[in-house]
């Protein structure tokens, strides 16, 4: 198993090194860094300041060194906007992104669970339809327009919860409904797959002859079995969340990282942006790491 | 392979054809739910292709007196039976002009994004050297990117032309067809009858394009029809963040964004379009789902002992 | 009557496809009592596996449905009984094991778990079933068994997981145990072992044993009564011994007579310069030798059959001949050149005169290719071999040389039945105009019937076109029958070579002999003669 994990390990790694070296070449080849780090009115005076205080005057691979630097001791700079380093900015906006994550997360995996096992068991009965039109709500429908629907019906035309930002329980109720419906109907979609292939397999055969209940049949003998792929695809989908709550934290001025990261790129405070990037990359790979680590849990083929 | 026929075998080998294609037409017209979706998305194919052409000047034409009109106002013409955007425009014929970037967007993305990809996941798949270990690495690590995020910043670095954002949906897409065309490809490799090839002397080019890619080719276009719905609601999103498409271009993400300082005066602004969208990604996914049993010869069946619920 | 233990009665199902119904059984009966062994006997498609489905409550509404019959298990009809009761009788007096123990295990689970878990639902405590699974391990012959019960089924081998499948089954000692095709995926001498572990486990408990299987062998060597099935319907039942002996039904008679290993051994043994010549082969997969040096000729005009068991080199031997996969060393000489060692260029060239036919023909045709682009492939590949104008004259011919109608080249693969599709593939093979055929196990997957008639079929082309064959196969009778020098290997080694008669008359090896023993003959005398030699063996 420590083999797996530490391979999986070192690939999530390289696709984090990947990702540094992409950002900092696409920055420093797409045109003059001072356009992207400074506002677009800066001075030449101030413009000149900058080059010299950041080395932009150095040898790429110089910078690139430094730039490493940087990053291993988390300096990810200041925030030209907001005149505070960007790091704590960010983390901060991170926090409410994580939270918003978890919390749709454990509804999703509750409720695709259950209700794609109990659809797969009925197949073409009162669960499975509900399945197939959530999974085909879930990966047709945009969810900024969902979110705007939504608002002008539940907040403006009904009044039952707030249109925008954060406060008690109510400021959660439609961020985390809008973001619920993709990961829901698609995770929904792999369990009851998943669960058809384990509930048709042979070990479920066997389980019957020795007399084991349906429901301990799907719930121990199919279900586990069946998670295996579900895992997979809910990693696929938190890290989504993690980083693509973008549109969602946007309309409802939800202070996430998403949000934060489009008000940076609007001001064009790309110290922030990036550190945004590289928090967000840290948190999906070590979410990757945790992922694996469920997997090996789960199938003794991996451990031995 | 059509100039190793000899003129008498051509004809006899190219018989079933049409056969085939009206096949698939009978295959198709057992599926309700799928023919609806069919012909929704020839429509808007119509539209995409001649909007631009014919529409164009009634769509961009600002009309102060149509401002925000309201929809089914029937004194109106037929375009306006939507209403009229912020500056008086009628929006059914914005949303049929919209059409045309919308879907250019995601067709170029889509055959791009597949092209890229399958041949990378061909090239990972058969080749047992370096390669097969190296280009999987590819995917890992666009994968690992935030793929919204590397949209965002791409676009933020380089400026949100239609063909820039078609290249970056193209690029965050390249691993799904990478993956599945390298997952299938082992597979189907060590199948007997692709042995059975090599026994004969085949070459690879033969071996790829003879006996492997016909078996999976239609795995890829089921997944293409679903990820053109994927790129359609990505190019919306960036879109409707402002920065994909930038005005006075339009599409269907831009119109919702557009709208949506008049919610609450004017809902049909962002309703009309999102609606669109909705209809359109749906019915890609319909027709992926009928796409899924239709070409899987083990699962064609359902849909030929007609109408039963293929679950 | 009412006193069997286990009786089926006018039993029939139906399955809903998407040809239509299919009527799987129909007014089946059979009985079995306790201290009794019955086997059920068909083919694939014969529909035996079905009525124990039945009894075992596994057939799923839709697609399958009873449409008559009752199962009378004690006197009570199981048909009526509510889900719960039969679920109470399942695994606690009726149990059944599986064909393939690897996909039957639950591979999240340890076996001990998966044991005790037999127990615990029909009230066992915990405690009481942790002890007695250790125990029933040990019953079955699994090494260690403490340790064992913590491991997982793809931990252990094959005949291991068949072994703990009957002690999953045995744990409640039931008064039926079921067993579907026990042995049907394992080495002959494991299959030998199992079925000696069933015939004891079965007399010591005195429970019914209810065997299904398609082979005549295992009929022969475990069971007291038969049933022979086909389409679904019972064609006769009676004693083993009477049912071989003394067949009524034509079908049954059919059946024993294609039983392979009953014809005439070829005694001719061929003197002319090899047409290949093999020298210390080997291959390596890391550190593991799949083949460790095997050396071998083949003549002109002989069948060459290479048998042997799983992990015993034999496929290795075909797959590097044909570059299938590369050597790790020796030579292999055909007209003066070393297959291991020419370019592809040069292996191009040989290609035509070195063919394969393959174990499954439905994995071994493209399924997206007609049977006349699948046979005229091999002029596309070669065109030196065949001008393009007499391709479809050609195709035709070659298909009513191996007994197809030459109607048929605009089918598919699917369209044809398995015999059928491997006569394709054979004609595919001689498209070519070869002059050696590697058949690797080319007949195991066929019913016995067609089964002769594939080999009949590959005796006859190999004097029309002066072939040479390497026959790879596993199961000793068939090799009997057609091979003309047999090469017997283990472990990557050829333990024994020599003219067919030599190996199945006079082994000099002692694992040709273990070999040859536990190869199943279809006549019971034979097998209790068998039994009882080896018996007086054991008692020594």
């Amino acid at each position: 198993m420590q083999k797996f994990l530490a391979k999986r390990a070192v690939s999530s790694a390289i696709s984090l090194i990947f990702l540094i070296i992409a950002v900092f070449f696409l920055s420093r080849l797409t045109g003059d860094p001072t356009d992207l780090y400074l506002p677009v009115d800066a001075s030449q005076a101030a413009r000149d300041q900058f080059r010299e205080i950041h080395g932009l005057n150095d040898p790429l691979i110089v910078q690139f060194g430094r730039y490493v630097w940087d990053l291993v001791h988390l300096n990810f700079g200041e925030s030209i906007r907001r005149a505070e380093p960007a790091l704590p900015v960010v983390l901060q906006a991170f926090g409410w992104t994580f939270r918003l994550a978890l919390i749709t997360m454990a509804i999703v995996t509750v409720a695709a669970i259950t209700l794609g096992a109990l659809a797969a068991f009925r197949v073409g009965g009162i669960f499975d339809r509900i399945a197939t039109f959530f999974s085909l709500i879930g990966a047709s429908a945009p969810d900024f327009w969902i979110a705007i629907v939504a608002i002008v019906v539940f907040a403006v035309g009904l009044g039952w919860v707030p249109t925008s930002g954060v406060g008690g329980p109510q400021y959660w109720i439609l961020p985390v409904a809008v973001l619920f419906i993709r990961p829901f109907g698609l995770i929904l979609q792999v369990v009851r797959g998943s669960m058809i292939n384990a509930l048709g397999s042979a070990y479920v055969k066997t389980a019957r002859a020795k007399g084991v209940a349906p429901k301990k049949t799907i719930f121990v003998h199919a279900l586990r079995n069946a998670m295996l792929p579900v895992i997979t695809v809910m990693g696929d989908q938190a890290a989504a969340l993690l980083n693509g709550a973008v549109v969602v934290e946007t309309i409802f001025g939800f202070p996430g990282v998403g949000k934060l990261m489009i008000d940076s790129i609007l001001n064009r405070d790309f110290t922030v942006v990036l550190a945004a990037i590289m928090v967000t990359a840290l948190a999906i790979f070590i979410m990757n790491i945790l992922i694996d680590f469920a997997y090996a849990i789960l199938d003794p083929r991996i451990r031995y | 392979m059509s100039n190793t026929r000899t003129p008498a075998t051509s004809v006899k080998a190219e018989t079933p054809e049409p056969g085939k294609a009206r096949k698939m037409l009978q295959l198709l017209l057992a599926d309700k739910t799928a023919t609806i979706a069919a012909i929704f998305l020839i429509v808007i194919i119509v539209c995409a292709i001649l909007g631009p052409l014919l529409l164009d000047q009634l769509a961009t034409r600002q009309n102060l007196r149509g401002r925000n009109a309201p929809p089914f106002d029937l004194t109106r013409s037929f375009f306006w039976v939507l209403g009229g955007d912020q500056l008086g425009r009628p929006l059914l014929a914005r949303i049929i002009v919209a059409a045309g970037n919308t879907m250019a967007v995601a067709t170029g993305a889509v055959i791009a994004s597949m092209t890229i990809g399958s041949a990378l996941g061909l090239v990972a798949g058969y080749s047992r050297g370096k390669l097969g270990d190296i280009v999987p690495r590819i995917a890992d690590v666009i994968m690992s990117f935030p793929s919204l995020l590397l949209a965002v910043i791409v676009l933020y670095m380089l400026e949100p032309s239609v063909s820039n954002i078609v290249i970056v949906l193209a690029i965050t897409r390249i691993p799904v067809y990478l993956r599945t065309t390298r997952a299938e490809v082992l597979e189907v490799r060590e199948r007997m009858f692709v042995q059975a090839a090599i026994v004969m002397g085949a070459s690879h080019l033969r071996i790829i394009f003879r006996h492997i890619l016909p078996v999976i080719l239609p795995t890829l276009l089921t997944i293409a029809a679903l990820d053109f719905a994927f790129v359609m609601l990505a190019e919306s999103s960036l879109s409707f963040l402002g920065i994909g498409i930038q005005p006075p271009e339009i599409t269907w993400g831009l119109m919702v964004s557009q709208g949506r300082p008049y919610l609450t005066s004017a809902w049909w602004l962002s309703f009309w379009p999102g609606l669109v969208i909705i209809l359109t990604t749906l019915s890609l996914n319909l027709l992926s789902n009928w796409m899924r049993v239709a070409l899987d010869p083990t699962q064609r069946w359902r849909l030929e002992i007609g109408g039963k619920k293929n679950g | 009557m009412a006193d069997q233990l286990l009786q089926v009665r006018n039993l029939s199902v139906t399955f809903q496809t998407a040809r239509g119904p299919v009527h799987a059984v129909q007014n089946v009966s059979w009985q079995i009592d306790r201290g009794e062994v019955l086997a059920i006997l068909g083919e694939s498609g014969s529909g035996k596996s079905v009525s124990a489905s039945a009894v075992m409550d596994l057939i799923d509404c839709p697609p399958g449905e009873i449409t008559s019959g009752e199962i009378f298990y004690e006197g009570r009809d199981l048909l009526t009984m509510s889900r719960a009761k039969r679920r109470a009788i399942n695994g606690k007096k009726i149990a059944m094991i599986f064909q393939d123990p690897l996909a039957h295990l639950n591979p999240v689970y340890t076996v001990g778990w998966q044991i005790e878990e037999t127990m615990v639902i029909h009230g066992t405590s915990a405690a009481e079933a942790k002890a007695e699974t250790i125990n029933l391990l040990r019953k079955v012959g699994i090494p260690n068994p403490e340790d064992s019960a913590q491991k997982y089924p793809h931990q252990f081998s094959g005949g291991q997981r068949q072994r703990l499948m009957i002690a999953m089954a045995l744990a409640l000692k039931p008064d039926v145990l079921i067993a579907d095709e026990p042995t049907t995926a394992l080495d002959v001498t494991v299959q030998a072992q199992i079925l000696q572990l069933l015939e004891e486990l079965q007399k010591e408990t005195g429970m019914a044993l209810l065997i299904i299987t398609h082979d005549l062998g295992v009929v022969a060597e475990i069971a007291h009564r038969v049933v022979v099935m086909n389409h679904g319907e019972i064609v006769e039942q009676g004693s083993a011994r009477e049912i071989y002996a003394n067949p009524q039904h034509p079908y049954t008679k059919r059946l024993i007579s294609c039983a392979p290993g009953q014809g005439e051994i070829h005694d001719k043994v061929s003197e002319t310069e090899p047409l290949l010549k093999v020298r210390e082969a080997k291959k390596l997969y890391g550190a593991f030798e799949a083949l460790s040096g095997t050396s071998f000729d083949l003549h002109e005009g002989e069948t060459l059959a290479i048998v042997g068991e799983s992990g015993s080199g034999k496929s290795t031997t075909a797959r590097i001949l044909l570059r299938l996969e590369e050597s790790s060393g020796g030579t292999a000489l055909y007209k003066g050149k070393d297959l291991f060692a020419i370019t592809p260029k040069e292996m191009f060239a040989i290609r035509r005169d070195i063919q394969m036919v393959f174990q499954d023909p439905t994995q071994s045709l493209n399924p997206r290719m007609t049977v006349y682009e699948l046979i005229s492939e091999a002029w596309a590949i070669h065109p030196e071999i065949l001008p393009k104008a007499q391709w479809k004259a050609r195709v035709a011919t070659l298909l009513e040389q191996v007994g197809l109608q030459s109607e048929h080249v605009h089918r598919y693969p699917h369209q044809f039945s398995g015999g059928q599709r491997q006569r394709i593939a054979i004609a595919r093979a001689l498209a070519l105009e070869p002059r050696i055929i590697v058949c690797d196990e080319a007949v195991s997957a066929l019913d016995v019937q067609v089964q002769g008639q594939v080999i009949a079929l590959l005796d006859r082309l190999k004097a029309e076109y002066g072939l040479s064959y390497i026959f790879i196969a596993h199961d000793l009778p068939v090799v009997r029958d057609f091979a003309d020098r047999v090469i017997v290997m283990q472990g990557g080694r050829i333990v024994e070579q020599g003219p067919v008669r030599q190996i199945f008359d006079f082994p000099r090896e002692t694992y040709t002999r273990n070999l040859l023993a536990a190869s199943l003959d279809p006549d019971p005398e034979v097998q209790a003669r068998r039994r009882a030699e080896r018996r007086a063996k054991e008692a020594v």
